[in-house]
Formats: structure tokens, sequence, C-alpha cells
């Protein structure tokens, strides 16, 4: 009676010892470097590095989300990202913080280039380096690496730098969704 | 006789050929202004190689294209290029793109021309150097170089070529008039085709209602080995995969061309152009378009020349202006509304329909989706045209995708079927649209993530730097400083460099020396002397 309860025990512990010899091997041996969550949030954010969420970056936001902070601070990610975001977390969407700012339609920096005093304080701002120049000669804008963060506005000295609205051209125009009409009755009445 | 096989779904709509098959191909003269866009084709635009108040002759070059895929632009008379400006061109936005445009002189006036009616003696690879100088893209509708597209990759074999004359979709009658009117040409260009791909098929395939396009093209063929297969008129048969269906028995593989499974799809024009870059040594300068719809009173062909204004064409057919409601460049069904009669005619323009009121109407309200799945029997492609309403509708685009939305060919036999009158191709035109942009602004921030990061470590290695020099001046200093010190203790221990202390502390050292020693001579030792004493 005592020897079988001693060797279950001792089964049991044996298994326990091997299993957890083995875990411990696996934590080691696979060991994942960073945080893979962080990752997948900094995918969904869209990389404006603009420092409206108070964070310095895109990916201390990410890191900052994964460690559970508030997923509704990216106004240039806006509605959309807060969806992508709620959907990978498996949280509620909330509504875009408004201390943050507000959702805005894509804009890029330009720099009004016969203004521009070679100050090179704006190329220190830009988080993507996307604006080009030289100390005392005219800088300029990468437009197509430009993500419309805004950071280059603030630093330039002499206000050269607008902030305009990407219009769609022919090669970027894509379908509107149908407009909803009338519904048939109310059209018969507008028509008599 | 063809084999053929059948593609489901598919519709009857009314076809309305009948208004532009009773008068010949006319010709459409020469307008007094050409506008010419550089991007007529899929692809990067066309970069111009003449300038402003240059004459060019008919059939020169002038604009080319460099880096890329595309096409070159030809200039379709003699003239003068006016001006290289933004003007609207046929596109579904509306928008505006940059054209060249010419004032032609009206002489007429030829550049120089190489025919090689002896194509056989040249390379394959020099032949399709003619066909992509000669400017030549897909005349059907989405305008691929034809040059790039009869240049498969080299571990495809195309066992089949297929000349599309189907024209399924109604009001158009281009390609019947060419096959009618021009049956030579086009089996001329189907040969030139034929010699580069060596398929071990030709077929050409019409729909069985174009009798006299059929007779034809049977006379043209009498005595070669190519096939006419004629096949039964239905909605959208001329679509590329499901002319390949019909013909083949096989499917094109989604997301991929026809290429992939040995076949090759050639529209009718596109064949005609083909035998008159190679054997006449003529660009593609011209076009044959429909003009049709009850609101002109002459409806018919026209052969017209490229950048040759709506406008034009629609005063030469008898446009009647107080009947004219809507204007629709390509057919009924997958054509869009021209919002201006300015828009030139270009490579891929095959019909215009000026329609009066009561013929092409304005679509009725939207009413809700009643689950009647009509749709799903309609569509060509096998997909559940209801369930990507729901998602496209709902902005759900990754479900939409998830059912093969980019499958679907906007061929609108769904919209034509459906009962509550839902624009379904426009829900999926929007959704295809929307996904298109959301991918290129994931490129976008990828990228912007890139260089973001690279600044980072870029930033983090000057720091570095900055703080390995600082470090390096700080040690360099203490070590001159130990230096110094070093060799002023060395010069002290030689005596070379006696300063005033150092002579001092010598000075006291001496003094105490003459102390010590006198005051041991005046006190002899007092144990010593008793000692010796006793």
């Amino acid at each position: 009676m005592w020897t079988s309860v001693l060797v279950a025990v001792l089964v049991l512990l044996a298994l326990a010892v091997v299993f957890g010899g083995l875990l411990g091997f696996a934590a080691e041996r696979f060991k994942v470097e960073g945080n893979p969550l962080a990752d997948q949030i900094d995918a969904l954010l869209p990389q404006t590095q603009c420092g409206q969420c108070s964070y310095p970056g895109c990916r201390p936001y990410a890191e900052a989300i994964a460690r559970g902070g508030c997923i509704n601070k990216c106004p240039p990610g806006g509605e959309s990202t807060i969806k992508a975001l709620a959907n990978l977390l498996g949280v509620e969407p909330e509504p875009l913080d408004a201390e943050h700012g507000v959702e805005q339609v894509k804009r890029v920096a330009v720099i009004r280039e016969d203004e521009c005093i070679g100050c090179t304080k704006c190329i220190q701002a830009c988080p993507v380096d996307a604006i080009l120049g030289a100390a005392k000669h005219m800088h300029t804008v990468i437009e197509g690496e430009c993500t419309g963060c805004d950071l280059c506005v603030e630093p330039c000295p002499v206000d050269c730098i607008d902030m305009v609205t990407v219009e769609p051209d022919i090669l970027t125009w894509t379908w509107a969704p149908p407009t909803p009409g009338l519904i048939a009755t109310d059209r018969q009445g507008a028509s008599a | 006789m063809t084999q053929l096989w059948d593609f489901s779904g598919g519709i009857h709509p009314p076809e309305h050929k009948d208004f532009s098959t009773t008068r010949p191909v006319r010709r459409a003269g020469i307008p007094e202004r050409l506008v010419l866009p550089l991007q007529q084709h899929t692809g990067d635009p066309a970069e111009t190689i003449v300038g402003v108040g240059e004459r060019v002759l008919k059939g020169q070059k002038i604009a080319a294209v460099k880096t890329g895929m595309g096409v070159a632009v030809h200039a379709p008379t003699s003239g003068v290029i006016e001006s290289i400006v933004e003007h609207p061109v046929p596109h579904p936005s509306g928008m505006a793109d940059w054209c060249m445009t010419l004032r032609p002189d009206g002489e007429d006036q030829w550049c120089s021309r190489k025919p090689v009616p002896d194509y056989r003696a040249l390379d394959r690879d020099q032949v399709l150097g003619i066909i992509r100088d000669a400017g030549i893209s897909g005349m059907g509708g989405a305008g691929f170089p034809t040059s790039i597209k009869l240049r498969p990759p080299r571990d495809r074999k195309i066992n089949i070529l297929i000349l599309n004359g189907a024209e399924c979709e109604p009001y158009i009658t281009a390609d019947d008039m060419t096959m009618r009117e021009k049956a030579d040409e086009v089996v001329a260009g189907l040969k030139v085709m034929a010699w580069i791909l060596r398929p071990e098929r030709c077929v050409i395939g019409i729909e069985d209602n174009k009798p006299d396009a059929i007779a034809a093209m049977r006379k043209a063929t009498e005595g070669t080995q190519t096939e006419i297969a004629v096949i039964p008129t239905k909605y959208p048969s001329g679509g590329e995969k499901q002319l390949v269906q019909i013909l083949t028995g096989m499917e094109v593989p989604s997301g991929g061309i026809p290429a992939d499974i040995g076949v090759i799809c050639q529209n009718i024009g596109t064949a005609v152009a083909v035998a008159q870059a190679v054997l006449d040594g003529t660009p593609l300068i011209s076009r044959v378009v429909t003009i049709t719809g009850e609101a002109v009173r002459e409806p018919g062909n026209f052969e017209a020349l490229i950048g040759t204004p709506i406008k034009y064409l629609l005063e030469q057919a008898g446009v009647q202006q107080d009947r004219l409601s809507r204007l629709v460049l390509g057919g009924p069904m997958m054509g869009y509304t021209l919002t201006t009669d300015a828009v030139p005619v270009i490579k891929t323009t095959n019909c215009v329909i000026a329609a009066a009121a009561s013929e092409l109407p304005a679509p009725l309200p939207e009413q809700p989706c009643i689950r009647c799945g009509q749709c799903a029997e309609a569509c060509p492609m096998e997909l559940l045209p209801q369930q990507l309403f729901w998602y496209a509708k709902a902005t759900e685009f990754d479900k939409a995708e998830h059912l093969n939305l980019f499958d679907c060919i906007e061929c609108g036999a769904c919209s034509y079927v459906c009962p509550s009158s839902i624009p379904l191709v426009q829900y999926y035109r929007f959704a295809k649209g929307e996904i298109r942009m959301q991918r290129a602004e994931q490129r976008k921030a990828d990228r912007a993530r890139e260089r973001f990061e690279a600044r980072q470590s870029r930033l983090e290695r000057e720091r570095e730097e900055k703080e390995r020099r600082r470090k390096e001046r700080a040690k360099a200093a203490a070590d001159a400083q130990a230096r110094k010190k070093a060799e002023a203790e060395q010069a002290a221990a030689e005596g070379a460099v006696a300063d005033g202390r150092s002579a001092k502390a010598a000075l006291v050292e001496q003094a105490l020396a003459r102390k010590k020693a006198k005051a041991e001579a005046s006190q002899p030792p007092p144990a010593a002397e008793p000692q010796s004493t006793h």
C-alpha cells in the first residue's frame, strides 16, 4: 500500500523534474529578443514619427502600447489605425483622444525656397531625413519621403515651410463609393 | 470544328450592334487640332523628345519611353507641336493629364518608313523591336504594351495564340467592321505574332452574332491552319479569361495571366497594327472607333487618327445635341461617362456612345439587397458578388480580398441582373481602390520606418563617436600631466636643478647632522668606560 503511493509520488516527481528541465532549456535556447508584440503594433502605426502621441516616435509609442498604454493617441493613423490596433490587441476601439490632435487629410511640407536662409534647423528636426540642404544653402523637401509630421515647421526661424494638402492626381485617383441616392418612393415624389 | 467549352454565368443584354454596322468604315479625316496624351497605355508615361514649335512629320516619334515599361507616341499627321499641356484625357476620373497638342499643316507628309515584308529573315527580337518602336499597346481595353506581351518568360511555352474577335459588349462594332474590311491585314498580323511565338494552334474566336465577319475571316484564312472558332453569343465571352476558357477549357489561375497556362490572347485591332508596323513600317497612329447611340444621325465606325477629339467624331456622325443626354466611352457595361467631349481618341478607345435619355437612363435608386442570388449566377468568375458587396459596403476590405475581390473583372453582369439595382461594380471598384491605396500607404510607412531607424542609428553613432573623442581628449590631457610630473621628479633626483627650497632642506639636514656629531663627541658613553676600568 505505502510502496505504491511512494512509487506514484516518485514517478510524478521524476516527470516534473524532466519537464521542468525541458521547459527551462527551451526558455533559454529559444529566447525571443525584443518584444514581438511591440513589433506587431509598430507595423500598424503610420510611421509619421510626428510625436503627437507624446512619445518620441512610433516605435516608443508601440512599446508603450505593448506595456498597456492607450491605443487612441495617434492622430495621423486616425480611426483605421485604432481599429487595427483594437483588432490586434483584442480590446474595444476607442474614439481618438482629441488632446493629441485631430485626424487630418494627408499633407506634405513644402519649403518656400527663395525665403530659405539655410539654417539647417529643419534638417535637424526631420525624423526621416526628408529634407536636403547644407548650411547657408537652400533646403528642399523630398516630397516622396515626407511623412507630413509638422516637426520642421516650428523650428524654422523665417517661417518659410508650408504644410500643403496632397491632392489626388490621375495616378492616385480611385473610385469613390456609390452615393446613397433617394429611395424609390422619394424619387417618385421628387419627379412628380 | 474547334471544340468549345462554356464558362459559368454570363448574361444576354440587348446588343444594339446593328446601329453601327450598316455603314462601311469612314475615314474621319484630319481635325483642326490633335491631342496626344503621353500615357495611353499601362506602364510609365512616355517622355517628349520634340519641343514646342517644332515641325513634325506623319509617323515621326514625338515621345519615347526611355526607362521602364511603356510604348512610344507618334505624330498622326504632319504639323507643328503647339504645346505640351495638361488636357482632359479619357479616364473615369475626368482629370487632366500631360498631352502634346499638334496643329496639322494639312499636307499629311510622311516621314521615311522602313517596311519589312520579309520579316522572317530578321531575328525575333528585331521584329519585337519594330513592334515596340511602332508604339503598339493592346487596343482592346487595358493597353498593355504588345511587345512585352509577345515576349513571355522563357520558361513558358506558348501553345495557343488566340485572336479575340468576340467583341461581346453591346453597341461596339469596331472589331467586327475591322474583320469585315481588313481581314487580310488581321491574318497578316496574326502570322507575324505566330512567327514570333511559335504556338501549336492559332485560333480566332468570333461570336456567332457576326456572320459577315466570320465569312470574311474564313475566306482570309482559307488554306491555312488558323482555326475560326464561332462561339455562342454571351456576355462577357470577350473577356480574356472567359475566351481562354471557351476555347481551351482551361482556367487562368487566380492572379495569373494566360501565359501561365501557355495561352496568349491578342485583340483584332492589335493584329492589324502589328501587320502595318512590320509590313508597311507604319506606327500606330490611327484606329477604328465606333460612334453610335440614338443621339447621332449617322452612327458607324470611323478610322480616326489617335488624338482626334471625340467632339470632332461626333460632328462627323451627325450628333444631335438636343437629344444627347450622356456620353459613354466604351460599352454600356464596362464603359464610363465622359464629362467633356474635348477628350481625344487614344490607342484603347474603341467606342463612344452618344446616348439619348431613354437609351441609357440614369440608374434607378439603390434598394436593399434581398439575397436573391441572381448576381452569383451571373458572375462569370464564379465569385460571390453578394458577400463582396456586404464587405465592400462595410469597408471590411480584408474579408472582401479573402473572397477573391481582385479576381473580379468588373464586367457588370451582377449589376445588370440585380433586381434591387445596386451598383455592385462601383462598390467593388471602390474596395479595390481603397485596398490599393492602403497597400501604397503601408509601403510608404515601411519606408518611413526604415529611414527613421537609419537616422536614429546614425545619431546614436555620432553620439558615441563624440563621447569616444571626448574620452580620448581627457585621457591625452591626463597623460600629458603625468609625463610632466615624472620629468620633474627625475630632474630633482639628478640634482641638475636645485631650487631654493631643496637647498634649504639640505642645509637643515646638514645642521642636524653636525649637532648630532657634536653631542656625541662631548658626552662619552658612560657604560663603556667603567667596564674597561674594572
